[in-house]
């Protein structure tokens, strides 16, 4: 088991980290966007929880039939995954930024700060840990729901807790549950401590 | 001489609200403008309308003798300095960081930025000046954060500046010694400035002249000498509000 808990391990920290990057690509961008574009805010946002109320093992369903992005594999899950961990960022990063001191905003906009000057020197730094709680909300939760990855052919730890679940083998089950769970706390306290780091005015 | 700024009926609406009302009067180089006023009066909207935070809805604002609305915004904005009640500091920016921000947008080289820096540093008397650059604004009292704000608002040395309830949220032993330091700058460097305050004794000690609003109109525009003579209900409101001195 050792050298397949090895693999699982690793397509599992792929799946994440895959999956994390796109997100966090998308979400944090697309939170700025919505920033400064009050109407299509609702939109976005209705959007992204309704991607975070369908039944996880059901998203995966649906996006099998899909062409491109779906199939078989672990493409479907990466784009599942990603799709999942959306909300935490999006949202954490427009309350991140719209909760910037408005007299703060003001004297860099009296300043004559351009909007990018403004983002870079004001927005992003000041809402930067909001941002980042965000991301590790998202990343525990992804780490979590990648293990029903192995149910559509995604691979990752997953493919232990169902091989346990079909056999009723409690210690293949743990096998999966356990490196999961760990893996959940190291990135829990790893990113809370870069959290932290970010605090130091 | 061309008036360094000047208002020419200018008024401002919220939909139906109006918040000013046909304000015209210039401002010459050297002066301290008060603007004094009740809350909702209309005098922060017509201090942000001089850096073209807020433009007018109808009527013009001229600065050195230019719309408003024709200047390059970063070109307006830089050749005014802008002080807040609260300061409006950047919290995750060192004292020297904030104070040398301007100066690094405008691309000043680093040591020249840490010379001006250090300058008025000592200006403001945030002595000993390297102990206080290196600290974020939560390390430091009210008014010294308020001085930060001078600092800053001085930095590219701009021939205007704008304050806006400077004192307001100062302890009033503090309060005072900030009036002083006000006077003491405005003796050495002779910067024009608006000043915005609902405190009539502030308005007296730091202006040469007053110019008194109610509900976004001009009701008296005078020096302090007339002012404590004027007539009329709004100017003896707050004048009961000196008479037990």
């Amino acid at each position: 088991m050792g050298p397949e808990l090895a693999q699982l391990t690793a397509e599992h920290l792929w799946l994440v980290s895959i999956s994390m990057s796109i997100a966090v690509a998308i979400g944090v961008p697309a939170g700025i966007l919505l920033t400064r574009r009050a109407g299509a805010r609702n939109w976005v946002l209705g959007f992204a929880s309704i991607m975070q109320t369908v039944p996880s093992l059901a998203l995966f369903g649906f996006l099998i039939p899909i062409p491109l992005i779906g199939g078989i594999g672990q493409r479907t899950a990466i784009v599942a995954l990603a799709l999942y961990a959306l909300l935490p960022i999006l949202r954490n990063t427009l309350v991140g930024i719209l909760s910037v001191d408005a007299s703060v905003r003001e004297s860099g906009v009296a300043m004559g700060m351009t909007n990018g000057q403004l983002l870079r020197y004001v927005d992003l730094p000041l809402a930067s840990r909001t941002i980042l709680a965000g991301i590790r909300v998202a990343t525990v939760t992804t780490i979590g729901t990648a293990t029903i990855a192995a149910a559509i052919g995604g691979g990752g730890l997953g493919v232990f807790i169902f091989r346990g679940l079909a056999s009723v083998d409690a210690s293949q089950i743990l096998a999966g549950a356990v490196p999961a769970a760990l893996m959940a706390l190291l990135a829990d306290g790893g990113l809370g401590w870069i959290e932290r780091r970010l605090s130091s005015w | 001489m061309i008036p360094l700024v000047e208002f020419a009926r200018v008024s401002y609406t919220i939909g139906q609200k109006s918040i000013l009302r046909g304000l015209s009067f210039s401002l010459q180089p050297g002066e301290t403008l008060v603007l004094l006023g009740r809350s909702g009066s209309g005098k922060t909207t017509a201090l942000k309308m001089i850096n073209a935070l807020i433009h007018p809805t109808s009527g013009e604002v001229r600065v050195e003798g230019k719309a408003t609305t024709d200047w390059d915004p970063v070109r307006l904005k830089r050749r005014i300095g802008y002080v807040i009640q609260d300061t409006g500091l950047f919290p995750h920016f060192t004292v020297a960081e904030n104070i040398g921000l301007v100066p690094k947008l405008e691309g000043w080289k680093p040591e020249a930025i840490e010379k001006r820096v250090g300058e008025l540093l000592d200006q403001l008397q945030l002595t000993p000046a390297r102990d206080f650059a290196h600290r974020y604004p939560r390390e430091l009292s009210g008014g010294q954060r308020q001085r930060v704000g001078v600092a800053r608002a001085l930095a590219i040395d701009p021939p205007l500046l704008l304050y806006d309830e400077p004192f307001g949220a100062l302890d009033p032993v503090t309060r005072v010694e900030a009036q002083r330091q006000f006077l003491a700058l405005r003796e050495r460097l002779g910067k024009t400035a608006v000043f915005v305050t609902h405190d009539v004794r502030e308005a007296l000690l730091v202006a040469t002249r007053i110019g008194l609003l109610r509900e976004g109109a001009l009701e008296l525009l005078t020096t302090p000498q007339d002012f404590l003579r004027a007539q009329g209900s709004e100017v003896e409101a707050f004048l009961q509000c000196v008479g037990d001195r």
